[in-house]
């Protein structure tokens, strides 16, 4: 297909979602990137955000995905997820649930480079929080 | 000789023996298209996980900055056996035929003078496994509290296997699993998870230069992917192999059941029938007895 872009979410547990899209933005490690048909092959890290998926039709999906791999080459896009549901299912309350956990490993942690880790995990679900209040206008 | 009341009991016995064993079989029915489709759902994941791993491994196979988890320690002294069983028995040779295999494995490795440490997921091969190894046996890890088999099970098995290799405490693990191929047919198997096998064919190579000649760009970089990728990997096989093994199980349930409830069956109709014989040859013994006065008078 020359347009779009194909896409694969799979998690260990089951296919979240297959279908065709105009353009998906996917949570690099580096940052935000937006993949649109014919992608240069791209191997990058997830960390926990928001895959938007454009499809075709114009219709916007999201996705949560909780850290994982993208792996884009000419046959399309393959996302494996640790964790993805669809966002309408993952609410500000199950991001709070995800800081707690964050916040007792913080705690739990040993050792510099552990704590650095920890922080970093923490760091990024807050940022998570504050982005799905930002876009979703269900915060505040 | 029984009499006809021990036979009229056993007749009972057997029958609602038969009836548990067929409700088994259809319990274990129903829950196996269930794992069965788990496994099936399970399978684009690992199978993609598979080949970005091969593409990834192919370049740093045989170099010395290779991550531990895919070069190994560089020992093989010390081998992990994870053996994961079911949490039940009544489902034929499943559990022993695993545990067969892990023990084989354990003898040849013994007598190969190597350490071996045995994790054993599931209590029906731990019992196996403790009388013959009592030593070698580290922890059972019990499933039996967990309703539906999730990745974080498996993530939490991954996470202990990934500690103690971290901490030195082994070179080579394997993984003991059934691999389910149909209802009838279960295959013990073993895998080795850590390090990393990849499996690397012709064809992989072949195809790579000539899918587009593209080359890869990596975020961040590659040796970061590849540390990131093992651990993950080290869970997602025994998620799968988890989930390969809930499959077989029932499916080893079912025959078992299959059967059990045939032999019973069939232990009816004999015992129907001797039952009958006796009853019969009573009444004529009865009738022997009668004609045998009327005629002495």
């Amino acid at each position: 297909m020359a347009e779009g872009v194909k896409i694969d979410i799979v998690s260990p547990e089951y296919l979240v979602l297959s279908t065709h899209a105009r353009s998906v933005i996917v949570p690099g490690a580096e940052g935000y990137l937006t993949v649109m048909g014919d992608h240069a092959p791209l191997m990058t890290v997830l960390k926990p955000g928001f895959v938007t998926v454009t499809e075709t039709s114009g219709a916007v999906q999201r996705f949560f995905v909780a850290g994982g791999f993208a792996d884009i080459s000419n046959a399309g896009l393959t996302i494996l997820a640790e964790e993805s549901k669809p966002a309408a299912e993952f609410g500000r309350s199950d991001i709070e649930a995800k800081i707690a956990v964050a916040q007792q490993k913080l705690a739990a942690a040993e050792g510099l480079e552990a704590k650095s880790v920890a922080q970093q995990e923490l760091d990024t679900w807050k940022n998570l929080l504050l982005e799905a209040a930002g876009t979703s206008g269900t915060g505040h | 000789m029984p009499s006809l009341k021990d036979l009229k009991n056993r007749i009972t016995s057997v029958k609602s023996t038969q009836k548990i064993t067929k409700a088994m079989q259809m319990v274990a029915a129903a829950k196996l298209k269930r794992a069965q489709e788990a496994a099936e759902a399970a399978r684009p994941y690992a199978e993609r996980m598979e080949s970005v791993l091969s593409s990834l491994g192919v370049a740093y196979a045989g170099r010395p900055d290779a991550p531990k988890l895919l070069a190994g320690t560089g020992s093989d002294q010390t081998h992990l056996l994870v053996v994961a069983t079911g949490e039940r028995g009544l489902a034929g040779g499943f559990n022993s035929s695993i545990a067969r295999l892990a023990r084989d494995h354990t003898t040849k490795l013994l007598s190969e003078g190597k350490t071996v440490k045995i994790l054993c997921v599931g209590k029906k091969g731990a019992d196996i496994l403790r009388r013959q190894f009592p030593k070698h046996l580290l922890e059972v890890i019990s499933l039996r509290e967990v309703k539906q088999l999730g990745y974080g099970t498996a993530q939490s098995i991954g996470e202990k296997v990934l500690a103690m290799y971290e901490a030195g405490e082994f070179d080579i693990a394997t993984l003991y699993y059934a691999t389910f191929r149909s209802v009838i047919s279960q295959v013990p198997t073993a895998r080795q998870i850590v390090p990393a096998q990849v499996d690397v064919t012709d064809e992989d190579a072949a195809a790579k230069p000539a899918a587009g000649g593209a080359i890869y760009e990596y975020e961040p970089d590659e040796e970061a992917i590849l540390e990131d990728l093992l651990p993950r990997n080290v869970s997602v096989q025994i998620f799968r192999a988890l989930l390969e093994n809930n499959a077989s199980f029932f499916g080893a349930q079912m025959s078992a059941m299959d059967n059990a409830t045939r032999n019973a069956g069939e232990m009816i109709t004999k015992l129907q029938l001797s039952y009958n014989r006796q009853r019969q040859a009573q009444i004529t013994k009865e009738l022997i007895e009668i004609i045998s006065g009327a005629e002495a008078l």
